[in-house]
């Protein structure tokens, strides 16, 4: 448990003190889904139906964005490799950065939602639904972004390939994320989403471990 | 010449060699093909001749005879390619990787093809050529799935080493696409209640139902004459790279 909290450690402290990557990454989130309306124009009844979609399009391009972070510096200088031989097994090791990724990339997206309510004209009400369904919903996108992050951690431009791979992975989390706001069937959707969260943080970083591990040999 | 003392292997391991698999698969490719284009003919036969018209959808139904064995395939080949990921990381099965990386580009294929006949086949009965319905919706996922499999295939350059990576993705994308299938019937189902595609639709008479299976056994057929003809190019390929890999060392030393 130490070695884990360890790794936990470690990782929020490259993330934070690697200089204006959060925030950088918050600012994207932002900046995507308040340019939605200069394409779709400034239709408040309009923009108000779609906001629950821009926002979880906004949230699953920004988790992407971060997500060449997760292994390729580790395996590009090694750390990778210590890791496998390390006391800690390898999915362990993994479920520490996922967490840690969750941490530094999707829970300030949730804090700057409001934001985007705001600017998208959500009433209040949607307003909540849509900081759970992300609080919720956002796990399963670090999972199976860790599984892509892992697959294609050995390809050298790899970082266009995960994107595609993760792409239809992530359609259920979108599909109850955006039902889990829109008022009809919104608790069936959150419980959805729950246990797709559960099920991919479960099964992930085994995944990725294994991953990880058939590309160093 | 020894003498063989070595313990005898089972033909699980003895067809691990690809030199042996080749051997002794080369002799099946042949019948395979002329099996699958009799089939081929005869069902064709059947479904342009010597069945009847629908009596709603007149003679567009014969495109069913087409569409449905592609959509049955774009399922079936994800099982081989599953079944072949777990010959990887399990056995390392060297033939499972041969069989996984040959299986993808086919099932892409197929899955385009049953996409696109569907299509023919909605413009004339439904009137549209695409519908956002739950079953075309996760047949173009699955068609995006394969697509990604194909282009990492491409990605790696050692494909030895790639092999129990993408098996593992492809082991994650069978978990997942049973998930993917309900989640798109239940956003389906919420978005559009009154569908324009029956799912059970007129119940098939006889006439209609001879066709159908001759087809489906033909492209089946005509999948695994193509799988196999592919893994005997793939097992090709590799050589001519270990040969060409061979040749430039010999050259430097």
């Amino acid at each position: 448990m130490n070695a884990f909290a360890a790794m936990l450690g470690r990782e929020l402290r490259l993330a934070l003190r690697g200089g204006g990557d959060v925030l950088t990454l918050v600012l994207f989130f932002v900046i995507v889904g308040a340019i939605v309306p200069f394409a779709v124009g400034p239709d408040k009844a309009l923009l108000e139906r779609i906001a629950p979609g821009i926002v979880w399009i906004a949230a699953f391009l920004a988790m992407l964005l971060g997500l060449d972070r997760l292994f390729r510096p580790d395996y590009e200088d090694g750390t990778l490799t210590l890791l496998r031989h390390a006391d800690l097994p390898l999915s362990a090791a993994i479920a520490a950065k996922v967490i840690a990724h969750w941490l530094v990339s999707a829970v300030p997206l949730i804090l700057a939602s409001p934001v985007l309510t705001v600017l998208l004209a959500m009433e209040g009400d949607a307003f909540w639904r849509t900081v759970l369904s992300l609080l919720l919903g956002t796990p399963a996108l670090a999972a199976f972004g860790a599984i892509g992050a892992a697959v294609t951690v050995s390809i050298r431009r790899g970082g266009l390939i995960a994107p595609i791979l993760i792409a239809p992975l992530s359609i259920p989390v979108l599909i109850f994320g955006v039902g889990a706001i829109t008022a009809t069937q919104s608790s069936a959707a959150l419980l959805f989403l729950a246990a797709l969260s559960l099920m991919a943080a479960a099964l992930a970083p085994f995944a990725a471990a294994l991953a990880i591990s058939s590309a160093e040999d | 010449m020894s003498i063989d003392t070595a313990p005898k292997q089972s033909w699980w391991n003895r067809i691990a060699h690809p030199g042996q698999f080749v051997a002794w698969t080369r002799p099946l490719l042949w019948p395979l093909t002329a099996l699958t284009a009799v089939l081929f003919v005869v069902g064709l036969w059947f479904a342009f001749f010597a069945s009847p018209e629908d009596y709603q959808m007149g003679d567009t139904v014969r495109i069913m005879y087409v569409h449905v064995p592609n959509a049955w395939l774009s399922q079936f080949v994800y099982g081989i390619m599953a079944v072949s990921a777990l010959g990887t990381l399990v056995w390392r099965h060297p033939l499972a990787d041969v069989s996984m990386k040959a299986a993808a580009p086919l099932g892409a294929l197929f899955t385009a093809l049953a996409l696109f006949t569907g299509a023919l086949w909605g413009r004339p009965t439904w009137g549209t050529f695409w519908e956002w319905d739950g079953r075309m919706t996760s047949t173009l996922v699955l068609l995006f799935i394969y697509l990604g499999i194909v282009a990492l295939w491409r990605a790696f350059d050692d494909q030895l080493r790639a092999a129990r990576i993408i098996a593992v993705f492809t082991l994650v994308g069978a978990i997942n696409i049973p998930i993917i299938k309900f989640s798109v019937d239940w956003w389906s189902t919420l978005h559009q209640p009154a569908s324009v595609f029956r799912a059970d639709g007129p119940r098939m008479p006889g006439s209609i139902l001879t066709p159908l299976m001759v087809m489906f056994v033909a492209f089946t057929l005509l999948f695994l004459t193509l799988h196999l003809k592919a893994m005997h190019t793939e097992i090709k390929r590799r050589r001519v790279v270990t040969l060409q890999r061979k040749a430039a060392q010999g050259a430097s030393s």
